[in-house]
């Protein structure tokens, strides 16, 4: 369809300046921060290059593939084709339909179009093939470069027994466990006991958090051992589970290593990578507020030496657990550029795609680890296509309806694989973007970030900006107090979104009569010659009644120019701003503070959602008449939800473990539904008598569909 | 049908023998599917048995009483509701309203029956009212109109019944059972009649009727439209014909009014029987969840006719009729919701066929790119995507107002802006049957259609259909009289029509849809468009029949025909736009088709297929 086929030098002209400008603004106030080496045209490395994925990291490798003036292939799955990974590309290759298995992971569809376009070379990226010692197998039978380390040393790391014992003979400091692979679940119970609870059972094959359950006591460990290595057999086509010790309370963080095919060997610094849920990372940030220069260095060092212990070459990530007394400890080691790796890039300068293309041509490093330095500070949340209300993220689907990212911001780095108008389905990772902020010093670069996030326009589907903002302006963030469980300490009921002080709340209800006021005032400007006059109603003194979940609220509002103060819950409040009603963003100027605010939507009955310190609020604003009738309106009564279960996210039935007429106890496990590679046990929350089931495994569901209906 | 006087609740009686009466005197009007509610509140188990000693009496006089049976037997099931027949004076001394004391002075007397129409059926009603989450009738024309703007009209107005008792003063409601007038919304003008359930069960009387004629009247001399907020029990029984000429003389404005001034109908409460074809013949008619009922006859009566069980709910409320009949635009949550969303509707409407559509300032610009338009039509052609999405982000603000939401899906409705100017969007919805046009969408189509026209309102159209529905239960409906009158009200429109097709448009189908052919002045094709007599499968099947290599026909057809050239090469389409543009385009051609002057030939009136 010739619509969606732009030109490919249109499509690098429209790149060309988007990146340019994302230069410019990184330049604006840290001119070395991002990418101070230049890179040499002199210095050839591959025309063509095929990156092996999709997404924002498709993306990011090609925007350093243009930026170094080497050609590109995006291979793409058929819901894929018109993806901006695909658009940014200067050739695609459609390699399958949907699902990973017969796109992403399809080697020999991989294989075919890197002939076809004749790539000298592949970047991965992360996932997907990314530690496939297969395909980089198949790669050098090939004579095609892999843009990462050899076969020999993933083959080395992406073992997790082997590593640790790699890890063990290099000095490195482990972590107690045991070395070998756990065959039954019994066996997996009697291992953990003797090591001693708390215990972690993880795929040996896995990362990023797939296949991971921790146990605290024998029965844990068995539900355990049965979901780790199902998902283990789902995600990585190998089921081999290992069990070590689990440490409470730590902190995680890794070492950025950089080497290449001479033996030489850099550490880009640390990430700090604590906040996480369900061991996922979800804030991360560069440097830590934890490490003290001589632990960094000891980290680093380590690091360096278990790198050299396997010729590793590429860009490479050594993950550690650091316990509250500096302790730290070998967890594994990713063979391949990491999800979080821009704010390593903003704090170093250095362009790690560059360089990693730069070391599998063969390239020796430009840097010793004296020219690595730590400049400023780097912060990056992970916007993801999720509802963080529950379990801190489940996935949610949709269509990016409106999109627009703070770049109109300095000093913000959106690493995206969308755009207004894409999908995100249940195909693939619900990461919408990246987003890095960095600055000066870590409270800059947090500023930045309240703001940035205050400025992301995402409508379409449900995305986590709530726990987001909340995690960067909570007070034990502020303050470096984290660790692996800040969240379920911090929110031990869950998330329930931002919490309303007295003052925050007088703004919110100001805020939202301000705007109402402002619609209704605009419902009576009808323009051009009118037959029968019109008669607006003058006024400048409003009296309203503003509702919000915990009750409702008088307001006073009066209204002079732009200006409007309103007087609410025994405080003024007075707010003044652009009041555009067609734009997402309210910019405001609350009691002379500036916020920006976001409007998601607004209805003829006052019903106002406004999304206010990055959570969306649910108020309505009614006259003083109408609040008085609506007193009169019956409450109509929601259907009870305790005996209906439905499907909190969008997946696959995996298992039904109930027919109709069982019995249930609260808390059992009804079914499984899997997500993006994530099994989710659903369970009663009464108990009760199942009534019916209207699943089978294997069917797919979407978000709210009814499960198993209880008696 | 006496009861003891120191025992009696003045308010809850009902006097028997005028009942009796009235059934032997009008049999006929239960004939004529007059659905009389009597609303009795806290019924004397007395009352009742006198009631059915009636019922006997009556079905002797008259063997066509089913109706009235079963009428009666749902007095008992609504609570907390007006007596419509008389009371002897003496019981009423609790709520005296006795006006005609000779030494009050006539400014007294003014003010008096001021305060006496002011409360209606009295307080205990208005409670009433309120405990079944309904406002009183002016309690909704204070909501609907702007502050202080209602301007009320025949507030002395009372009936002129004298049977049953009924000329007694204590029966007499300054004012009647309706509130008329006008006022403004938004500061624009508006003729209002509300019906008040706490006189008489809100039953129409002769004087009822006058009152809403009067300002319909009214409206029409002065071109502005009328809002009637229905909440009536139906005829008032002991006015025999007069109610029901006073139903005819509504009908008769109301048909009249037409296509002269907006006319829309907000069903708040009861309305049964012969009153249902008032709201019928409004152009617009919405209704309240839960409270509100449309029905010809009740559910008594369509159980001792055809046998079958249903709920006054299921046979007349909100959900049938916005679901299943087609008979109401919009349902709201409660009286609240339904009014202030009437105030945002009426923006969107002219005041009379003498004014073009409204222009409200606008915050939107009206060149904005869409950029997400690019991508939304997906590659494989038989895949669905949300019509919806396509209005919303291309319309001003997103603000769409859809009419008939919940029914015949398969074609959107509904009215938006674009720079700030009505427009009326019609589209095909693929997400729902392919898009396809059957009976229920053309004549929701049709009708949309020609309000706009009606009203000098533009008129956009999404083209996406695949064709019409094939199949006996189509046929046999008569899609080919329904789908004329889609094609019909495209065709006489000669408000500004500007097209888009965003994929398919196949065989007929693309003719109805607004094509270049029925005068379309703009007319745009997406690159995903495919103008065609049908698709690639089908076509091949016919053009190549019996051919080898059907799959390399199919390719040649797709090649020659599933793409926008056919219909651009001979001017068809006047061009072929990137979507992320549609906006920019229409807004512009908005803009220069504002002076759009077409006449269709002199008629008496046209005969569209009904």
């Amino acid at each position: 369809m010739a619509a969606h086929r732009v030109s490919p030098s249109l499509n690098r002209l429209l790149f060309a300046v988007k990146y340019a400008s994302f230069q410019s603004g990184c330049c604006a106030v840290h001119c070395n921060a991002q990418y101070s080496t230049i890179h040499s045209p002199s210095e050839k490395t591959f025309d063509k290059i095929l990156i092996a994925n999709r997404g924002e990291i498709a993306c990011r490798v090609m925007k350093t593939c243009h930026k170094m003036g080497i050609q590109t292939v995006a291979v793409h799955s058929d819901v894929d084709s018109s993806a901006v990974h695909v658009k940014m590309a200067d050739e695609a290759v459609c390699v399958g339909p949907a699902p990973t298995s017969k796109s992403y992971l399809n080697m020999d569809a991989i294989m075919d179009a890197i002939r076809a376009t004749g790539a000298q070379a592949v970047h991965p990226g992360y996932g997907f093939l990314s530690e496939n010692k297969e395909f980089a197998k198949r790669l050098a039978a090939e004579g095609v470069a892999f843009i990462g380390p050899d076969t020999h040393a993933i083959m080395a790391m992406g073992d997790k027994i082997e590593s640790k014992l790699i890890a063990k003979a290099a000095n490195v400091n482990t972590i107690p466990g045991y070395d070998g692979v756990v065959k039954t679940a019994e066996e997996a119970v009697k291992i953990a006991q003797d090591i001693g609870y708390p215990v972690m059972i993880k795929a040996s094959a896995g990362g990023g958090g797939k296949g991971m359950r921790i146990a605290w006591n024998a029965e844990e460990t068995r539900e355990g051992f049965r979901f780790s290595s199902q998902e283990a057999a789902s995600s990585f086509g190998d089921d081999r589970l290992l069990i070590e010790k689990f440490i409470d309370n730590p902190r995680h963080i890794e070492i950025q290593v950089l080497a290449d095919k001479h033996g030489n060997a850099l550490w880009l610094n640390e990430r700090e990578c604590s906040i996480q849920r369900r061991n996922q990372k979800v804030v991360e940030e560069a440097p830590s507020t934890f490490l003290d220069p001589v632990t960094r260095r000891a980290m680093g060092e380590q690091a360096v030496q278990l790198a050299k212990a396997v010729q590793y070459s590429s860009a490479g990530t050594v993950e550690f657990l650091v316990d509250s007394k500096k302790n730290f400890y070998f967890l594994e080691m990713n063979t391949r550029l990491q999800v979080e790796h821009p704010i390593t890039e903003c704090i170093t300068g250095l362009d790690l795609v560059e360089q990693m293309i730069r070391v599998a041509k063969g390239y020796q490093l430009q840097h010793k680890q004296d020219d690595i330095p730590i400049n400023g500070w780097a912060i990056e949340s992970r916007v993801y296509a999720e509802d963080p209300y529950k379990s801190f993220g489940l996935p949610s689907i949709g269509r990016l309806s409106k999109y627009q990212e703070p770049l109109n911001l300095s000093n913000v780095r959106v690493d995206s694989g969308i755009q207004e108008g894409s999908d995100i389905s249940i195909y693939y990772d619900p990461m919408i973007s990246k987003l890095v902020t960095y600055g000066a010093t870590r409270a800059e670069a947090l500023a930045r970030m309240e703001d940035a996030l205050d400025n992301y326009v995402i409508r379409g589907v449900t995305h986590n900006i709530p726990l987001l903002r909340e995690i960067i302006t909570h007070p034990r963030f502020i303050s470096g107090d984290i660790s692996t469980n800040f969240l379920p300490e911090v929110y031990p009921d869950g998330f329930k979104g931002h919490q309303l002080d007295v003052d925050t709340r007088r703004e919110l209800l100001a805020s939202a009569a301000a705007l109402y006021i402002t619609a209704q005032l605009r419902s009576q400007k009808v323009l051009g010659d009118l037959r029968v006059s019109s008669s607006p109603v003058e006024c400048s003194r409003w009296e309203l009644c503003v509702q919000l979940e915990d009750g409702s609220h008088s307001v006073e509002v009066t209204k002079s120019g732009n200006v409007y103060t309103v007087e609410v819950d025994g405080g003024k409040v007075e707010v003044s701003g652009q009041w555009n009603l067609a734009s997402p963003l309210l910019p405001l100027t609350i009691n002379g503070t500036h916020r920006t605010l976001q409007c998601l939507s607004r209805d003829a009955s006052g019903r106002i959602l406004l999304q206010y310190l990055g959570t969306s609020f649910k108020v309505r604003v009614l006259s003083k008449l109408a609040a008085e009738f609506n007193s009169y309106m019956p409450e109509k009564v929601p259907e009870d939800t305790s005996s209906i279960l439905r499907s909190p996210m969008p997946g696959t039935v995996v298992a039904v473990s109930v027919k109709p007429g069982d019995p249930v106890a609260e808390g059992q496990e009804i079914c499984v539904i899997e997500a993006m590679k994530m099994q989710n046990s659903l369970t009663a929350v009464k108990q009760a008598k199942v009534k019916s089931v209207h699943c089978k495994p294997g069917e797919t569901v979407g978000e709210g569909d009814l499960l198993v209906e209880l008696e | 049908g006496k009861s003891d006087p120191s025992r009696s609740r003045p308010s809850t009686l009902v006097h028997i023998p005028s009942l009796l009466l009235a059934v032997r005197a009008h049999p006929h009007l239960l004939l004529a599917h007059i659905t009389v509610f009597h609303f009795l509140a806290r019924c004397h188990p007395r009352t009742r048995k006198a009631m059915m000693a009636a019922l006997s009496v009556a079905r002797s006089s008259c063997r066509l009483i089913n109706g009235l049976r079963t009428s009666f037997r749902s007095l008992g099931q609504v609570k907390h509701g007006a007596v419509a027949v008389a009371v002897p004076p003496t019981n009423l001394q609790q709520d005296c309203r006795w006006y005609s004391v000779s030494h009050l002075s006539v400014k007294e007397r003014i003010d008096r029956k001021r305060t006496a129409a002011l409360v209606g059926g009295g307080q205990k009603r208005i409670d009433a009212q309120h405990k079944k989450g309904k406002l009183t009738a002016r309690e909704r024309v204070e909501l609907l109109l702007d502050p202080e703007s209602f301007v009320e009209s025949d507030m002395f107005v009372e009936h002129r019944c004298s049977d049953f008792g009924m000329e007694q003063d204590g029966n007499k409601f300054p004012g009647d059972s309706v509130v008329t007038g006008r006022g403004r919304i938004n500061g624009r003008l508006v003729y209002v009649f509300s019906q008040d359930f706490t006189v008489f069960g809100g039953s129409l009387s002769g004087a009822h009727a006058q009152k809403i004629c009067k300002i319909m009247d009214q409206a029409m001399t002065v071109g502005a439209p009328v809002i009637g907020l229905n909440d009536s029990g139906g005829a008032r029984i002991q006015e025999g014909v007069e109610s029901l000429a006073g139903y005819a003389d509504i009908f008769l404005r109301n048909v009249m009014a037409s296509g002269v001034v907006p006319q829309i109908s907000l069903i708040m409460g009861p309305c049964a029987g012969g009153a249902v074809y008032s709201p019928a013949l409004t152009d617009f008619t919405f209704m309240v969840k839960d409270t509100s009922y449309l029905f010809i006859t009740g559910p008594d009566v369509v159980k001792s006719v055809t046998n079958e069980d249903v709920t006054q709910e299921e046979l007349g409320g909100a959900k049938t009729h916005t679901t299943v009949s087609g008979v109401a635009h919009h349902a709201f949550e409660n009286d609240v919701e339904a009014l202030l969303n009437m105030r945002e509707f009426f923006n969107f409407l002219p005041l009379s066929n003498q004014d073009p559509a409204p222009i409200r300032e606008c915050h939107d610009c009206s060149d904005r790119l869409v950029h997400s338009l690019d991508t939304i039509v997906p590659f494989e052609t038989t895949k669905a995507y949300d019509m919806l999405d396509i209005i919303q982000t291309i319309v001003d603000e997103s603000d769409f107002f859809e009419i008939m939401p919940s029914y015949a899906k398969n074609i959107v409705v509904g009215f938006a802006r674009m720079n700030g100017r009505t427009v009326g969007i019609v589209g095909n919805q693929p997400k729902v049957a392919s898009g396809c046009l059957d009976i229920n969408s053309s004549v929701k189509g049709a009708r949309f259609v020609r309000f706009c026209d009606a009203f000098n309102i533009p008129i956009i159209t999404f083209v996406d259909v695949p064709g019409f529905l094939p199949g006996t239960a189509q046929e046999y409906g008569g899609i080919i009289r329904h789908g004329a009158k889609l094609l019909y009200a495209f065709a006489e429109a000669t408000v500004p029509k500007i097209t888009i097709i965003t994929r398919k448009a196949y065989g007929g189908a693309y003719d109805v849809m607004s094509s270049k052919h029925l005068r379309g002045d703009v007319n745009y094709a997406w690159p995903t468009a495919e103008v065609a007599v049908m698709g690639a499968k089908g076509a091949v099947q016919i053009i190549f029949r019996g051919k080898e290599s059907q799959a390399e026909a199919e390719a040649e057809y797709v090649e020659k025909f599933a793409n926008p050239f056919p219909a651009a090469v001979r001017g068809f389409v006047d061009d072929i736009i990137e979507p992320s543009t549609t906006r920019k385009r229409i807004c512009r051609d908005l803009e220069v088709l504002a002076s759009k002057k077409q006449i269709n030939p002199w008629k008496k009136h046209a005969n569209i297929p009904l």
